[in-house]
C-alpha cells in the first residue's frame, strides 16, 4: 500500500485537520492508559516488589521462565521435526496420479485440518493413558507433541503441495526430456527445489506451533511457559499482571523473530537469481490451514 | 452404543461454541475494520498504534490472552464486563479475548483487500473532492470487503476452532464437555469421533458456503 494513493501530501488545511485528529487520538489513548494504570495501581499491581523478581533476581528466570521456555521450544521443535516428513509424504501423495492414493491422503489431510488442535491433544492425552504405558509425568509432552504433529502435518502437507505446484512446469518437462521416471523427477528435481520455495511458509508455521504449545500448559498440565505464570505469581506475592506481561513479552519476542526471519527469507528468495523464483509466501499459511481450501498453480504464482 | 450420551448436553455445548464464534466474529469484524482504517490512515500515530497492536497480538498465543482475561482482568482487576454469575463472566471474557485476538487477523485480511482496489479509482475519488474518510467509506472499503470474503472465511474457520481455547477458563463449550466425558466414560474413540464430527460439521460447510459467496460477490476486474 503506497500511502500516497489514499491521501495527498497535506496542504495547510489538511495539516491543521491532522494535528487536531492526532491530538484527539492521543487524548483518547491517554485516557485509556490512565484508566489502565489507575486500575493496576488500585490493585497494587504496579508495586516494584511485584516486578523486581524479573529484573534483579535470577531466580525467577532459572526456576520458572527458562525451563518453561525450554519445554515450549522442545515441544515445538519435536512437533516440527516429526510433522515435516509426514507432511511431505502426504503432500506428495495428494499429487499422485493414482486416484486411491490421492483420495486417501486428501481425506486424512482434510480431516485433521478441520479439527481444533485442542481436541486432538485431549484425545492424544487420554489415548496415551489408556493404551500405552507412557508415564504420567511425560504424558503431557507426548500428548502436546502428538496433537501438534497430527494437525501440523496436514497443514505442512498443503504447504509441500503448494511448494511443488509453485515450481515452473519447465522443470518437470526438462527432467522428463532427459528420461527421468516419475519418482526420479519428484526426488531429484521437484522436491529439493520446493524445499527452498516453501521455507518461508514453514518458518511461519513454526510460529503457529509455538503458540499452540500454550494449550498444553492451560489444559493438559504441560509445564511450558504459560504454565509458569501460576507458580510464579503464587511465589512472588500475587504478581499476576507482572508474570503475564513477562511471559507475553517472551512469546512476542520469539515469535516476532520467527516472523521477521520468514519475511526476510521470502524477500531473499524472491530476489534470488539462482532460484526458479517459486516461493510459497508467508501470507498463504493461514489459507492453507483451512479445510476445503486448495491453492491452485495460479494462486501461488500470482502472489 | 450411544446410551452413555444421556446426561450430557452435547448440542448445548456445541451451541455455546457457535455462540462464542458468532459474537467474537461480529466483534472482531468491527474492531478489525477500525484497526485496518487506522493502519492506512494519514496520521502516523494511528498507523503506529495499528501496526503495534497487530504485531503484538498476533504473536501472543490465544491461550495466554484467554487465560489472562480470567486470571488477570477478572480475578486480579475485577473486570466482570457487567455480568453477575461466573458462567456469564467467563463467557464474556472469552468473547473479549477471542475478539481482541481475531481482530488482528481481520485487520490484516482487510488491508490486503484494500490493496486490490485500483489506484486510479482512489485518485478519481480524491479528484472529485472526497475526503480520506469518504474515500475509505464509499470507494475503498465496500470493494475491499467484497474481495476479502475468502480470506475472512479462513479467519472465521480458524476462530471456530479457536473457541475451544475457552475451555481453559471454564466456558462450557465443546472441548470442555469432551474433556469431562473422556474422564467419566470409557468410550475414548467414540467420544473423540463425535467431537471431531461435530467440528467438521461446523467448519466444512462454512468453508464451502462462503467459498461460493466469495466467488459470487468478488469484484470482476
Amino acid at each position: 500500500m503506497k500511502p500516497t494513493t489514499l491521501y495527498d501530501v497535506p496542504g495547510p488545511r489538511a495539516k491543521r485537520h491532522n494535528v487536531l485528529l492526532t491530538v484527539g487520538f492521543l487524548a483518547a489513548l491517554g485516557v485509556l492508559v490512565w484508566w489502565v494504570v489507575q486500575s493496576l495501581a488500585d490493585k497494587n499491581q504496579l508495586e516494584w516488589d511485584k516486578w523486581r523478581p524479573f529484573f534483579t533476581d535470577s531466580g525467577a528466570w532459572e526456576t520458572y521462565l527458562l525451563p518453561g521456555l525450554e519445554n515450549t521450544l522442545v515441544a515445538a521443535s519435536l512437533a516440527m521435526v516429526i510433522a515435516l516428513p509426514l507432511g511431505a509424504l502426504f503432500g506428495i501423495a495428494r499429487l499422485s496420479e493414482h486416484r486411491w492414493t490421492r483420495g486417501a491422503a486428501g481425506t486424512v489431510v482434510e480431516f485433521f485440518r478441520a479439527i481444533p488442535v485442542l481436541i486432538l491433544m485431549l484425545f492424544a492425552n487420554a489415548a496415551y493413558a489408556e493404551f500405552t504405558d507412557v508415564s504420567p509425568d511425560s504424558r503431557p509432552l507426548y500428548a502436546v507433541v502428538t496433537g501438534l504433529v497430527l494437525y501440523n502435518a496436514s497443514v505442512l502437507a498443503e504447504i509441500v503441495r503448494a511448494g511443488i505446484l509453485s515450481l515452473p512446469q519447465g522443470q518437470t518437462d526438462a527432467a522428463k526430456a532427459i528420461g527421468m521416471r516419475k519418482n526420479q523427477v519428484m526426488r531429484h528435481v521437484l522436491l529439493p527445489q520446493s524445499v527452498t520455495a516453501m521455507l518461508p511458509a514453514i518458518v511461519s508455521q513454526l510460529v503457529v506451533i509455538v503458540k499452540d504449545t500454550a494449550l498444553g500448559g492451560a489444559l493438559l498440565g504441560f509445564s511450558e511457559l504459560l504454565a509458569s505464570v501460576r507458580p510464579m505469581s503464587a511465589n512472588y506475592g500475587a504478581n499476576t499482571i507482572a508474570s503475564f506481561t513477562v511471559v507475553a513479552v517472551i512469546f512476542v519476542v520469539v515469535n516476532f523473530a520467527l516472523t521477521s526471519f520468514a519475511s526476510w527469507l521470502e524477500g531473499r528468495l524472491r530476489r534470488g537469481r539462482r532460484s526458479t523464483g517459486a516461493v510459497v509466501g508467508v501470507g498463504v499459511v493461514e489459507e492453507l490451514a483451512t479445510p476445503g481450501e486448495h491453492l491452485g498453480r495460479d494462486d501461488i504464482e500470482g502472489r | 452404543m450411544f446410551d452413555f450420551l444421556e446426561g450430557y448436553d452435547l448440542l448445548g455445548a456445541f451451541w455455546v461454541t457457535v455462540q462464542l464464534t458468532l459474537y467474537s466474529a461480529a466483534g472482531a469484524l468491527v474492531w478489525g475494520t477500525v484497526l485496518a482504517a487506522m493502519r492506512v490512515s494519514p496520521l502516523p500515530l494511528m498507523r503506529g498504534f495499528g501496526t503495534a497492536y497487530v504485531n503484538v497480538v498476533r504473536n501472543i498465543p490465544l491461550t495466554v490472552i484467554i487465560v489472562f482475561t480470567s486470571l488477570g482482568l477478572f480475578q486480579t482487576l475485577g473486570v466482570s464486563l457487567g455480568a453477575e454469575d461466573f458462567t456469564t463472566v467467563n463467557f464474556r471474557l472469552a468473547v473479549l479475548g477471542l475478539t481482541a485476538y481475531t481482530s488482528a487477523f481481520v485487520c490484516e485480511a482487510l488491508r490486503s483487500g484494500i490493496n486490490t482496489v485500483p489506484a486510479g479509482q482512489i485518485e478519481a475519488a480524491r479528484a472529485i473532492g472526497l475526503t480520506f474518510f469518504q474515500v475509505l467509506r464509499l470507494i475503498v472499503l465496500p470493494q475491499a470487503f467484497r474481495s476479502v470474503v475468502g480470506p475472512l472465511t479462513n479467519v472465521l474457520i480458524a476462530l471456530t476452532k479457536n473457541t475451544t481455547v475457552a475451555a481453559a477458563i471454564g466456558v462450557a463449550e465443546a472441548a470442555a464437555l469432551m474433556r469431562e466425558m473422556i474422564e467419566n466414560e470409557a468410550q475414548l474413540i467414540l467420544i473423540s469421533a463425535i467431537f471431531a464430527f461435530g467440528f467438521i460439521c461446523l467448519t466444512l460447510p462454512t468453508g464451502l458456503l462462503l467459498g461460493w459467496v466469495s466467488k459470487k460477490v468478488s469484484v470482476k476486474r
